[in-house]
């Protein structure tokens, strides 16, 4: 219920105001036929200039009948928090394997550095998915059910199970730290072989993790997200690697990094073709991808994973050099999940997105019948 | 028992699917517009039983509907549309007359940005001002009705004829109900009716139903954090009684009964309308083949349903969802290889 009381024809009054200020202000008074063939003109610009632009060409104009100009679907009501998640829970996955990598290979500052990152992304993903609920002190229900039907569910148990390992892995890093008398001395001796076992899990629920909020994603009615489940989980994979590497080009010296540039090149190139797949081969569905808000972070995120990879292979001298290269891989990592986000959002405001594609199925499926019939 | 190959597309029979032995025939709604009057009786009754909140009281400026949207404060949504087209029967007063809209583009657009508070989120999106323009502006206008009946202003000889579409909305307790199939906490199931209901004392309002929904049914409030939506008054049907919202329809436009007999009932009244002159008539969401495996609520339209803001050919995201788990789960599989491959490739 609205807790603020307007009078009663405020809305009118203020939908008066804006239909004379529109006749007032200048060429934009009467919206016409003419404006709207300039808008499609525009993104069919905006289309061309794109590189190999060839598919984009074929989009087919925005011409689509609609209720009011409303949009036929909800918009999600997830917020920054989750977009902020997916970055997160990409984060803990690559992070752990890294640090598993580490602990086998023996790396211990790849270790160390991948285990601590990684029970902070996790606590982290796990506060963002609270936050989010409507009802957060509910946040138990999740528990009551696991359903193969729920990406959400199945999310959940992917991360009471990774959750509680990487956490004692981490933990497991403070034993050096603890006195050698009495209790601590003990715990100083156990804590490191519970870590490796513990770090071994969470390394092996890691790609689940890195890759189940595609599906999270996809399996929605949102347009520019359900269209995309066959690129969303290698870009989530992809930028949950480059991710986790940067982690190791941060937190490591340059002699046990190498593992971590290899980690952080193979994660940016899967990123940069799952990238390319998703802004331009949906059709009408990569406009969102490519348009406003989201089609800036998912440049931003491009030019971030090409730096950032460039200098995780240039640099493998310099600390500071690596250092900076995985702190852009990270930024483009970040940008990723909220261009992705955001664009999924864009697509489910617009009902341009939900009624175009589904006109043009119904039309293929038309034209097939007549085909068959004759 | 093996799930039913359908349990996740095609037709099906929900509620022995959902593991309901004995479940009595499976209910639902057929809503006829083309005998809607707009009276919005529906929308009242169903909030005086359920006791939903308030939806705001203001004007969107579009039309006579001033709801807007079903959200979660309005679970069933009277839709209105002025069309300048001649209505269904053309009497000799009106044949042959031309028809013309009642609103300019510009009062479309700003229609499109209005919104109530209806304490709900996403409750009332706004629309786009451009498509709302274009629908004013083109044959296909849609638009604020004038205040004064045809022809008063300019003259008999310019009188112009139009129609008013008007439609009842409702959840449409989809057979493969995409809301309840993604839901994380079981707080939606499926009735022995085949219906989709929100258990209230589960729901932590996570909000992916109201993502999973392809017709932007289902909704979330803002106060109490929970998804709501209509139970198709699962606790009247429940002691033999009708829904609300049908018990208060004073022109039969929405009927309630066994999913089968309505169906058989909705065929006839389109053979019979097509009849008699009105070849527009079709149905929407009673085909058990269509994406969401046929609506336990289904409409009679009289144009494309997308005028009325309903999708034209939705489909169950999970219909996909197999396909999905396994792109995923080849990405998983590339994830582990490249982390092995970091560390064993190369020597340094």
């Amino acid at each position: 219920m609205s807790s603020e009381h307007q009078p009663v024809g405020d809305r009118f009054r203020r939908f008066r105001d804006r239909l004379d200020g529109g006749r007032s202000g200048a060429p934009g008074g009467q919206l016409s036929g003419q404006s709207d063939a300039g808008l499609t003109a525009a993104s069919g610009r905006r289309g061309g200039r794109r590189r190999g632009g060839g598919e984009e060409l074929r989009v087919p104009e925005a011409e689509f009948t609609s209720y009011y100009g409303r949009p036929v679907l909800k918009p999600p009501v997830w917020d920054w928090a989750i977009a902020a998640y997916l970055f997160t829970g990409g984060l803990a996955a690559g992070a752990s394997l890294l640090a598993a990598g580490g602990q086998l290979t023996d790396r211990p500052a790849l270790r160390r550095a991948g285990r601590v990152t990684a029970l902070a992304a996790v606590a982290a993903s796990t506060g963002f998915l609270i936050e989010d609920l409507g009802r957060p002190a509910r946040f138990h229900h999740m528990l009551r059910v696991a359903k193969l039907t729920s990406p959400m569910s199945v999310g959940t148990w992917i991360l009471a199970a990774f959750g509680p390992a990487a956490g004692a892995a981490a933990v497991a890093e403070a034993a050096p730290l603890l006195p050698e008398r009495g209790v601590s001395g003990l715990a100083r001796r156990v804590l490191p072989p519970v870590g490796q076992v513990a770090g071994l899990a969470a390394a092996a629920t890691a790609p689940a993790l890195a890759t189940y909020t595609a599906v999270l994603l996809s399996d929605t009615a949102v347009p520019s997200w359900h269209e995309a489940y066959r690129e969303l989980p290698f870009l989530f994979a992809g930028s949950a690697l480059a991710s986790g590497a940067a982690v190791g080009l941060i937190g490591a010296p340059p002699e046990q990094a190498a593992p971590a540039r290899r980690m952080a090149v193979v994660g940016a190139a899967l990123e940069l073709a799952a990238a390319h797949r998703v802004e331009t081969g949906l059709g009408l569905l990569s406009e969102p991808y490519r348009s406003g808000r989201p089609g800036r972070l998912m440049s931003a995120a491009r030019a971030l994973t090409v730096a950032g990879a460039a200098g995780a292979l240039v640099g493998r001298r310099s600390r500071l050099v690596s250092a900076i290269s995985g702190a852009a891989l990270l930024a483009a990592s970040l940008a990723t999940r909220f261009g992705v986000f955001h664009a999924g959002v864009a697509s489910s405001r617009d009902a341009r997105y939900t009624v175009v594609p589904q006109r043009e199925r119904l039309e293929r499926r038309r034209q097939a019948a007549a085909g068959t019939g004759d | 028992m093996l799930p039913d190959p359908n349990s996740l597309a095609g037709p099906l029979d929900p509620a022995p699917e959902a593991g309901w032995s004995d479940a009595p025939p499976r209910m639902g709604f057929f809503t006829d517009t083309s005998v809607c009057i707009g009276c919005k009786a529906c929308e009242v009754a169903c909030k005086e039983w359920n006791d939903v909140p308030t939806s705001g009281l203001d004007l969107l400026g579009m039309s006579y509907d001033n709801t807007g949207a079903l959200t979660a404060n309005s679970w069933r949504h009277v839709a209105f549309v002025e069309q300048p087209r001649p209505a269904g029967h053309r009497t000799p007063p009106f044949a042959g007359n031309p028809t013309d809209g009642s609103t300019s583009p510009s009062s479309a657009a700003v229609g499109a940005t209005t919104g109530n508070p209806v304490g709900t989120e996403p409750g009332e999106p706004t629309g786009s001002p451009e498509a709302a323009a274009r629908m004013a502006a083109g044959p296909e206008f849609l638009g604020m009705p004038g205040t004064q009946p045809p022809g008063r202003a300019t003259g008999p000889e310019n009188r112009s004829d139009f129609r008013w579409l008007m439609m009842s909305d409702v959840c449409k307790h989809c057979t493969h109900a995409a809301c309840l199939d993604v839901c994380p906490t079981g707080s939606l199931f499926r009735t022995e009716f085949g219906t989709v209901v929100v258990q209230e004392d589960i729901c932590n309002g996570c909000g992916y139903c109201i993502s999973a929904c392809p017709y932007g049914v289902i909704d979330r409030r803002k106060d109490d954090g929970r998804a709501w939506k209509c139970t198709l008054c699962y606790d009247r049907i429940g002691v033999g009684k009708t829904p609300a919202c049908a018990q208060a329809c004073p022109t039969e436009s929405i009927q309630y009964g066994p999913l089968e007999e309505l169906r058989e009932r909705a065929a006839a009244r389109v053979a019979t309308l097509h009849e008699r002159g009105v070849p527009e008539a079709r149905l929407y969401g009673h085909d058990p083949a269509d994406g969401v495996g046929g609506d336990g609520a289904f409409f009679l339209l009289l144009d494309e349903p997308e005028v009325y803001g309903l999708p034209p050919d939705p489909v169950v995201t999970t219909r996909d969802l197999p396909k999905m788990w396994k792109k995923a789960g080849l990405a998983a599989l590339a994830v582990a290889a490249a982390a092995v491959a970091a560390f064993v490739g190369g020597s340094s």
